[in-house]
């Protein structure tokens, strides 16, 4: 559900320290969740997967690694909601168009399994 | 109103999830597309239509029963939902599952609900611990029964069970027409076709369907004919989108407290081409069933991938059906 949405259409961008980049991500789910059952955000840009210890994930200007958004089960990520998902990376991504996958899993707690969602957009650095 | 039956119209605004969700719908719209139709009893999936649940701020809140007001709805089911596994390690304990549902009870209060939808994972022993507060918050809670469950599945037997020997009148169901699946969802076979299921295979699932095999089966027979996962996948739809009998409804109608008429296409003739609503409604009305049929949509997430997802259209689409069906004057 909302495959085609996760990923925010031109949101993708170097962040402004040259640290990394990062892109607009949206909740594949019709309800917003706690941010404990967030298993997982998978990036992989051009084919490469990006490590899970580099992903970052924000919301309303807080911030925080995969490993710490399982254990917060006091914010939300809103239905709908942006957040940006950023990558530490030292340079960022070259200008340019760039194939980026983003595969989000939830831990549904009326399922038996974590289902998994990704989208994949050809996204573009400005030069 | 047809005097032989006071069965009311509503939505769920759960049928307008993906213009919410893309910023194409507010709260406001919804409430007034609903309303439009006559359709005036509202249900809400909380944690969709407000931020913040179970906190939700005040102004939220004030806006909802000012649309509400506006347009002439009323707020009609909240639709629970209980985290069991909340947590990464470990399940939500029996008081914590409680102490949820109640803090659920509690917003649907707040909202000014009178029924309240419980997920179909939610234990019958902490319903039970729950009746005191519903009583006294006069909230029906009706456990929604969902394909693949039914009124003779074990799970809900045993909810039956535990719930009668309360003897209170604020706990029983809510059935979701779901369960009801007569024919295939067409929209279910498109998409697996475009997808990549095998054509021949996929008439051998639709004959199959048809003839009533057991699922079981027909993934067995499938996969001797070299299925791919694809075909897997929609074989095992037959697992989870039943067919029961609806007439079923008739010995649980007292504690039926709510409908989920849960629909994936309406079609350019008006009718749902899996669910048959002819069929169900005349049941309802034998049973005296005084609730509200709260439309569902839920083709959007069959044909997202294709085409364009127009809430609006389908629920007008099933709204004239229901109306045609009550018998209601144009």
């Amino acid at each position: 559900m909302y495959d085609k949405h996760i990923i925010y259409p031109d949101s993708l961008h170097n962040l402004a320290d040259n640290g990394g980049f990062a892109l607009g991500v949206r909740l594949p789910y019709y309800r917003g969740q706690p941010l404990s059952v967030v298993e997982d955000i998978a990036v992989k840009v051009d084919g490469a997967a990006v490590p899970r210890e580099q992903v970052r994930f924000s919301v309303r200007g807080k911030t925080w690694t995969l490993d710490q958004l399982e254990e917060n089960t006091a914010e939300r990520w809103e239905f709908g909601e942006v957040a940006e998902v950023s990558v530490v990376q030292a340079g960022g991504l070259a200008a340019g168009a760039h194939d980026v996958e983003v595969g989000v899993q939830l831990r549904i707690s009326y399922l038996p399994w974590s289902p998994l969602t990704t989208c994949t957009r050809r996204e573009t650095i400005a030069a | 109103m047809n005097p032989t039956h006071n069965i009311k119209r509503g939505v769920s605004l759960y049928s307008y999830q993906y213009e919410t969700f893309l910023r194409k719908m507010t709260l406001d719209d919804c409430i007034a597309h609903a309303a439009g139709l006559g359709a005036r009893g509202i249900e809400v999936v909380s944690e969709q239509s407000f931020t913040h649940f179970p906190d939700v701020p005040q102004a939220e809140i004030d806006g909802f029963f000012a649309s509400l007001e506006k347009h002439g709805a009323y707020a009609q089911c909240h639709d629970m939902f209980l985290d069991t596994k909340l947590y990464k390690h470990r399940k939500l304990n029996f008081d914590e599952m409680v102490a949820s549902m109640q803090r659920d009870l509690r917003f649907a209060h707040r909202l000014g609900c009178k029924t309240m939808r419980v997920i179909v994972n939610t234990p019958p022993e902490v319903v039970v611990a729950c009746v005191p507060l519903a009583e006294e918050l006069d909230i029906r809670m009706g456990i929604e029964v969902h394909s693949p469950f039914h009124f003779d599945q074990p799970w809900i037997l045993r909810y039956t069970e535990l719930t009668r020997a309360t003897g209170s009148d604020h706990v029983g169901y809510i059935p979701d027409m779901g369960m009801y699946i007569k024919d295939y969802p067409p929209v279910f076979r498109d998409r697996f076709l475009r997808m990549g299921a095998t054509p021949k295979i996929v008439e051998f699932i639709l004959e199959a369907h048809k003839a009533r095999v057991l699922p079981d089966y027909v993934i067995m027979d499938i996969r001797k004919m070299g299925a791919n996962p694809v075909d897997l996948q929609m074989a095992e739809t037959l697992r989870h989108n039943i067919w029961s009998n609806p007439r079923r409804m008739l010995e649980f109608m007292p504690w039926i407290f709510h409908i989920h008429a849960k629909f994936y296409e309406i079609d350019d003739t008006g009718r749902e081409p899996s669910i048959p609503y002819d069929e169900i409604i005349p049941v309802l009305i034998e049973g005296g069933y005084t609730g509200h049929l709260s439309s569902e949509y839920e083709g959007q997430r069959h044909i997202e991938d294709a085409f364009e997802v127009d809430g609006r259209e389908q629920v007008k689409r099933q709204q004239e059906m229901f109306a045609r069906l009550l018998g209601e004057k144009a």
